[in-house]
């Protein structure tokens, strides 16, 4: 079986763009990624695009009708936030099984302000605020409370990676935000729901990003190693059943379970790995992953965090883009935007942030219901 | 309209005589409970094996959040609370009769079920539901 490398990846600056059209926002992603190896659309054989906004909207089709109608079969993939990685390991799979040798993968989203989630649907009276909490901010602050129960982990443990994550993204140019917050900005933020802040919810922004995928044989022939970054793992999960599914929704179950399948495909260990760009939806949530994705013991995320272990010049930094925190979170673009982040650094091109020597990294992300999807990448 | 109250989610039953009670789903094959009717359990995939059980009402405060912003029109703060009830099964719903302060809410904390008005929501015919919050137990 072939490998699959990244030969040409980008995206735009995560922003708000209320005038602008879903595949016109992917559009400008996908003629990025194409520069970024000199290729046109018309080398590219398939486009696996994710969005989810308007996941009945044929935005794949009507994204070619921006950049160029060669009639290449399109996949529209939606699977809530792990939507970007999605289409991303279809079009993976699709060179790994050899039907083609050159595919554009594309993530894209514009969204709305205001809360995501909400409990309970259906018939009768509206249960949000009656029968707990659905939104997001709620969901994973329980999930964050699981383990402060479990493991004593502190408000401030949780705060201190908005204040990391923000100060990242002071150093990313295409983050939504460049502006440090401090540990008392962060705690003294709106309380949404205990114990996440405004500064420790993701940023709703518009935004995208595109990526090209080669096989060795057509990567080679093209000329395009220099800069191509070896696919060393691509795996998804499902939620396997947890005895609090019904009402908790489990997003460790099914990154534990990814995480282990993506090492024993790359054949390494989490102490290989160089930098992780992590799904940090909410401050609480990047705590748990540290765990989820051996990064530390179980139990020690409070430390990892407290010691600077997952900052940048730190033992393995985690969201050096700014992550979902700072640099936003464009559902559909996400999955895609962090594979951008990780190859930059293992081409040494992301100037102020590199993480000096980075060989191998991963990228995470979680859609509630729950999809993940993670990949190990490595400059070869 | 419906003069007595219906129930907020239908595993909330109310009985004719007797008091209002949740009911779960229990696995004859695995010994898995669940809330809300099903014919196969989605942890060892037996198929028929599930049986009405009544689920108790006192239990213990699994993990919560304290929710200070919630969608228009719904007052805050508010605690959202997971229980695991004393058979094991996890429920979600309003903590009630705490203050909304992490300091005062401990892990583990024993509650017990109660059903009460939904806080005086209607549908759009004008029926009155019931619903169950947990409280600290006394
Ligand atoms: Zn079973």
């Amino acid at each position: 079986m072939t490998d699959a490398y990244i030969v040409g990846v980008d995206m735009i600056k995560f922003g708000r763009f209320p005038d602008r059209t879903v595949p016109n926002i992917g559009a400008e992603a996908a003629l990025l990624a194409l520069d970024d190896c000199g290729l046109t659309i018309q080398d590219m054989q398939a486009l696996y695009c994710g969005n989810l906004g308007q996941a009945s909207g044929m935005v794949g089709q009507r994204l070619l009708q921006e950049i160029g109608q060669t009639g290449i079969p399109v996949v529209n993939v939606a699977n809530a936030c792990a939507t970007g990685a999605t289409a991303f390991r279809e079009g993976w799979a699709a060179i790994k099984a050899g039907l083609y040798d050159l595919v554009l993968c594309v993530g894209v989203e514009q969204m709305g302000k205001g809360l995501l989630g909400g409990a309970g649907g259906g018939t009768g009276i509206p249960k949000e605020g009656l029968l707990g909490s659905g939104t997001m901010p709620a969901v994973f602050a329980e999930a964050g409370m699981e383990h402060t129960r479990k493991y004593g982990t502190t408000f401030e443990q949780f705060a201190k990676v908005s204040v990391k994550n923000h100060h990242h993204s002071t150093l990313n140019p295409k983050a939504m935000y460049q502006i440090e917050t401090p540990l008392d900005v962060v705690m003294n933020a709106e309380m949404i729901s205990y114990p996440n802040t405004k500064l420790m919810c993701s940023v709703n922004v518009d935004g995208s990003a595109a990526a090209v995928i080669a096989s060795e044989k057509k990567a080679k022939e093209l000329g395009l190693m220099d800069r191509a970054v070896k696919v060393r793992a691509s795996v998804m999960s499902s939620d396997p059943w947890q005895e609090r599914d019904l009402v908790m929704p489990d997003v460790n179950s099914c990154t534990r379970k990814a995480a282990r399948e993506a090492y024993e495909m790359a054949g390494i260990g989490p102490d290989d790995i160089d930098l992780v760009e992590l799904h940090d939806c909410f401050a609480t949530a990047e705590i748990l992953h540290y765990e989820n994705l051996g990064l530390c013991g179980d139990g020690e995320a409070g430390q990892f965090i407290d010691s600077g272990a997952s900052a940048l010049g730190g033992k393995c930094p985690v969201n050096v883009s700014g992550g979902l925190l700072s640099k936003g979170h464009p559902l559909g673009a996400t999955g895609i935007a962090n594979i951008y982040e990780v190859s930059t650094h293992l081409r040494g091109e992301a100037g102020q942030r590199q993480v000096e020597g980075a060989k191998l990294g991963m990228t995470h992300v979680i859609g509630l219901g729950s999809a993940c999807g993670i990949h190990i990448l490595e400059k070869v | 309209m419906s003069a007595q109250p219906l129930p907020v989610v239908p595993y909330l039953k109310i009985p004719e005589d007797g008091e209002p009670y949740l009911e779960g789903q229990k696995c004859g094959n695995c010994g898995a409970t669940f809330l809300g009717e099903r014919s196969v359990c989605s942890k060892c995939g037996a198929r028929d094996q599930m049986s009405a059980v009544t689920l108790p009402n006192k239990g213990e405060l699994y993990a919560y959040s304290i929710v200070h912003r919630s969608f228009p029109g719904i007052e805050v703060p508010y605690v959202s609370a997971v229980v695991d009830l004393e058979d094991g099964t996890a429920i979600k719903g309003n903590l009630i009769d705490v203050e909304p302060d992490p300091e005062k809410i401990p892990f583990g904390m024993p509650v017990e079920v109660v059903f009460d008005d939904a806080l005086g929501r209607k549908d759009k015919d004008g029926n009155s539901y019931l619903s169950y919050f947990f409280k600290p137990a006394s």
